[in-house]
Parts: C-alpha cells; sequence; structure tokens
C-alpha cells in the first residue's frame, strides 16, 4: 500500500485559497472550522511564501500519542483518522500537533469543545465508506472512489501534492532539480522524520 | 545504478534542498535578506534540527498572515508541541507513578512497623468538640469535590493505560467524557471549600515555637508514648494546609485556564497550564492519600474530628495538649459553655 503524504511547493503557492474552499464545500464543513488554511509568511517582504497546511498525517502523529480516549487509528495508507464517537473534545492533540490541525466546533463553553475535526486526507472515518453516517461528521472518502484528496487535485499551480510519499516526493525533486532552488517540503521533517516500520502498520495502533 | 541507488539519491537530494533551505529561511529572517541567497541555491550546509532550534527560540517567527478569521491559525508550524508531548507522556506520567505508588508503598511499611496509633491512656469516653459542623462542611466539601476530581484527573492520564484495555472503547470514552464533565463542574465545589479552608483555619495554621519542638519529635509517630504538645493544628496538620491552600490555589487557576482554552493566554501557555496542573494535582493526591491514611486507618480515634466533629478527651490530650488547655481554659473562664461531655450522659 501507498503511504500517502501532502506536500506543498511553497514556490508555487499563489495563496488563492482554492484548497481551502474546496475542503470546506466538499465536505460541508462547519462554520468555524478550517481543516486546511494557507498561512503566508513574510507578507510583503522579500522572502514571502505562502504554504497550504493541513494535518499531515505524521508517520509518529502526536494527536494519536496524547488523545487519552486513544481515539484516533491509522489507515493502511498511512492516514491518521480518528472516531468523533469516541473524541471528549478535550483539546490534548490541538496542544501536541505541530501543526495547528485539530480543530473544534466550539471555542470554550467549560471546556467542552466538542467533537475534533480534522482533515481526513479524504478518506472519511469508521463508519462504512461513503455512508450518510460518515458524511455527516468526516465528510466525503475519496480514496475509497479511489479519488485522491480534493485540495490537492484542484490546486491550479500544482503546489500541493497529495498522494504516495514516494511519488510526489519524486515529483518535487524534478522541480526542484529543473528550476535550480526550492524552498524544502514544508514540514516533512517534522512529520515523517521517525523510522519507516510504523508508517504502514494497518489497523487501529495502540 | 540501479533503483535502489537512484531512489536514495532522490532522498538525499531532497534532504540537502530542505536542510538548504533552513539555512535560508535562518538567513532570512535573522537578516532579512533572504532573495539574494534563495537565488543562489548554493548555501552551506545545514540540517532540518538547526532550524527546530530556531523556531523554538522564537515561536513567533513562523506565523503569517491568514485570510480567514482565525488569526491564531496563522502560527504554521509549533515544534512547542513535541515537548508539551514529550513532558505529559514521559516525566509527569512517570512522576505521578512514583509518587503514588512510593507514597502508598512508604505507607504499608510505616504501618507494618509501627502499626495503627492507639489513644495509649485510652478513652476517656468524654468527647470534646474538635470542629464545629461548618468546619466539617467546608472539609467534605473539598473532600468529596476532590476525590471525584482526582480520580477524573487520573483517569484522563492514565485511563488509556490502565483502564481501556479492560474496557471497551465506548464505554471508556463514555466514561471519559462524564468524568471531564464532573472535572469542570465540581472543580467549583473544590474552589468554594478551599476558599472556606482558608478563612476557616489560615489564623491557626501560622508556625509557632511548638511546631519546632514538634518536628524536632517526629511528630511523635516513631516512638510509642512521645506526644510532643501541639496546638488546634500540629506542624504536620500546618504543613499539609499549606500543601493544600498552594498547590490548590495553583492548581484551580490552572485549572480554570484550561477550561477556558486560549481565553487568557497562547499555546505555550495553555501547554505549560497543562502540565503545572498536571504536576501539582500528582503531588497533592500523593500527600492526600497519606492525609486519608492518618485520619482513618492510621489513628485510632482521629477520624472522629471530622466524624462526628467530637474527639475522645484523652485523644486530644495525646495529640492537641495546647489546644485542649486553651479550650478548657476558656470554658472554665465562661462556665455557660461546658463541652458536651459523653460520659456525663
Amino acid at each position: 500500500m501507498a503511504r500517502m503524504k501532502f506536500l506543498c511547493d511553497a514556490e508555487r503557492c499563489i495563496e488563492c485559497n482554492a484548497c481551502v474552499t474546496a475542503c470546506k464545500n466538499e465536505h460541508e464543513v462547519p462554520w468555524g472550522i478550517n481543516r486546511r488554511r494557507v498561512v503566508t509568511i513574510n507578507d510583503g517582504k522579500p522572502g514571502e511564501k505562502s504554504i497550504s497546511m493541513a494535518c499531515m498525517h505524521c508517520t509518529d502523529a502526536p494527536c494519536m500519542a496524547v488523545c487519552p480516549v486513544d481515539c484516533f487509528y491509522r489507515t493502511e495508507d498511512g492516514v491518521v483518522l480518528h472516531s468523533k464517537d469516541l473524541c471528549i473534545g478535550c483539546g490534548y492533540c490541538f496542544y501536541a500537533c505541530p501543526f495547528g490541525a485539530p480543530q473544534y466546533p466550539q471555542v470554550g463553553n467549560f471546556g467542552s469543545r466538542g467533537k475534533m475535526d480534522k482533515c481526513t486526507f479524504c478518506s472519511g472515518g469508521p463508519e462504512a465508506d461513503n455512508s450518510p453516517a460518515e458524511f455527516e461528521k468526516y465528510g466525503t472518502n475519496r480514496l475509497a472512489e479511489g479519488k485522491l484528496p480534493l485540495c490537492a487535485e484542484m490546486c491550479s499551480t500544482k503546489s500541493l501534492l497529495a498522494g504516495d510519499g514516494d511519488i510526489i516526493a519524486q515529483i518535487y525533486e524534478e522541480r526542484v532539480a529543473k528550476r535550480g532552488y526550492g524552498s524544502g517540503a514544508w514540514g516533512w521533517s517534522t512529520a515523517y522524520k521517525t523510522g519507516q516500520s510504523a508508517e504502514t502498520a494497518p489497523g487501529k495502533s495502540g | 545504478m540501479t533503483l535502489m541507488t537512484l531512489r536514495r539519491h532522490a532522498r538525499l537530494r531532497l534532504l540537502q534542498i530542505a536542510a538548504a533551505f533552513a539555512l535560508v529561511v535562518l538567513a532570512g529572517l535573522l537578516l532579512a535578506s533572504a532573495p539574494a541567497y534563495a537565488e543562489t541555491g548554493k548555501p552551506a550546509a545545514a540540517d532540518d534540527a538547526t532550524l527546530l532550534k530556531y523556531l523554538q527560540a522564537h515561536p513567533g517567527d513562523v506565523s503569517g498572515r491568514v485570510s480567514i478569521p482565525d488569526a491564531k491559525s496563522g502560527l504554521l508550524i509549533q515544534p512547542e508541541g513535541r515537548n508539551w508531548r514529550e513532558l505529559r507522556n514521559g516525566a509527569v506520567s512517570i512522576l505521578g507513578y512514583v509518587l503514588i505508588l512510593g507514597i502508598i508503598v512508604v505507607l504499608a511499611i510505616f504501618y507494618l512497623v509501627r502499626g495503627r496509633i492507639r489513644v495509649e491512656s485510652g478513652f476517656s469516653g468524654r468527647r470534646i468538640v474538635r470542629f464545629d459542623s461548618l468546619e466539617r462542611f467546608t472539609h467534605w466539601l473539598t473532600a468529596g469535590s476532590f476525590i471525584v476530581l482526582g480520580l477524573s484527573g487520573l483517569n484522563m492520564l492514565y485511563g488509556r493505560r490502565l483502564l481501556l484495555p479492560i474496557m471497551s472503547p465506548d464505554s471508556f470514552a463514555a466514561m471519559t467524557h462524564y468524568g471531564k464533565l464532573a472535572h469542570n463542574f465540581l472543580s467549583f465545589a473544590f474552589v468554594l471549600g478551599l476558599l472556606l479552608m482558608i478563612v476557616l483555619w489560615v489564623h491557626r495554621n501560622f508556625p509557632d515555637r511548638a511546631d519546632m519542638a514538634w518536628l524536632r519529635a517526629g511528630g511523635g509517630m516513631f516512638s510509642k508514648g512521645k506526644h510532643p504538645p501541639a496546638t488546634k493544628f500540629n506542624a504536620g496538620q500546618k504543613i499539609l494546609f499549606w500543601l493544600v491552600v498552594l498547590c490548590g490555589i495553583l492548581i484551580s487557576i490552572s485549572g480554570y485556564v484550561l477550561m477556558f482554552p486560549f481565553s487568557v493566554t497562547n499555546m505555550p501557555g495553555m501547554q505549560t497550564a497543562q502540565a503545572v496542573h498536571a504536576i501539582l494535582a500528582l503531588v497533592l493526591i500523593a500527600v492526600i492519600i497519606a492525609h486519608i491514611y492518618n485520619g482513618t486507618l492510621g489513628m485510632e480515634g482521629a477520624f472522629d474530628a471530622m466524624g462526628t466533629g467530637e474527639v475522645d478527651l484523652n485523644w486530644a490530650k495525646e495529640h492537641h495538649s495546647l489546644w485542649v488547655a486553651e479550650t478548657q481554659s476558656r470554658t472554665d473562664a465562661a462556665p455557660g459553655a461546658v463541652p458536651r461531655a459523653g460520659a456525663a450522659e
């Protein structure tokens, strides 16, 4: 099985926010929640870069490690998913996540932040593939239909790449070789640095 | 070249480029002259660890502008999360095991060696009032809420490892969810109890001369027939009082910071609040386990103080001689207010 990863080529991102909009529309994400966001650093200054960021589906996922109820699991494709039925909305995954990926429907209200929501790599949740229950909680399951995440699929400059980690790394590498420079695969060292063995561990990891 | 070496070559190249960019960003942020370096494509070697180190020293520097309303999401990479994870899953978790199992082992050894501390002169049958109803209400309000808070808190830290394997994921998640709700709402009872406790008892908990003697004698804990004089609260109880008050206040403050996420602080603040909350709570749980032992199994006649509120006179004379003298001199002066004597009935 492929090990799915995201890669954002900051040299190509034009901050059009189409990935953000596509994600919200595809999954009917509620108000106040953005599974994906575009961050512009050094805005208006030399060295300005825009980077589209969401859950990176880390190899040694910090969210998974700190969750008090163990609601996270990893699919055969290396995608980090979670069960909203088990989530208690404690917010620990957000404290641990290096990328600010977990989102909550409520800001405060005595710490009951509601069920956490995050990028699913367009592959739903524990429910049956593309069932109404799965859609309601996690959005569409494009991977089950043989499609890749919509954010990357519709990226106009193909800055955002999603798919088999080896293939998108190769595409990126070819680009860098061709143009002679590259700003690095943002977040890759943080998300995927640890050993390969755990990457494709199927089913629920404890 | 084989496919393997090609792939390894590609990966190495990618790493080199990523590392090179790390240096460019470093230089850019430091000197604000990034483009000149970026075009050359030939910066000196730097690894991701260097970048991470830089980011940790200046967490604000990796944030940028976002066009969505949530301005906090402008923080691109937050490496402190790794430290928080390691602290919570590592040191804090181990500290809890050491403190709680440690205090239980110490108490068990003490019980085996010293046994239950008896009222040496036997029960007199005469009882004097030690804690009035408001004092007992305060104690049990704090104690009752603390037990639920402590257990639900321990469940957040250890439940996944200790309880989840013997429960279904659904029932464990439901239990943890209700535990969290109870934790949030009972915090108000705990804080009320804590404040009442301060009001009722703080004036009796300032150190005095008898405390030094009491501590030097080890509270009489290690030798029979030895009862260093003490006022209403002995030095050990005063230490307990100040531990409860100080830990309790800090746990409450950090707890409310956690309860209203990001309303008063930022990400490092939230992480610190969680760590402070967990560490001090574990310390207090260990202290309270010792306190529960003292008040029940450890000492004959002690539970009555918080049970009925009346203790045996001989128990009081042995453990709080100065307080008995003080109480009796007061009642002698005002004969109308004789303490209820059980034997007279």
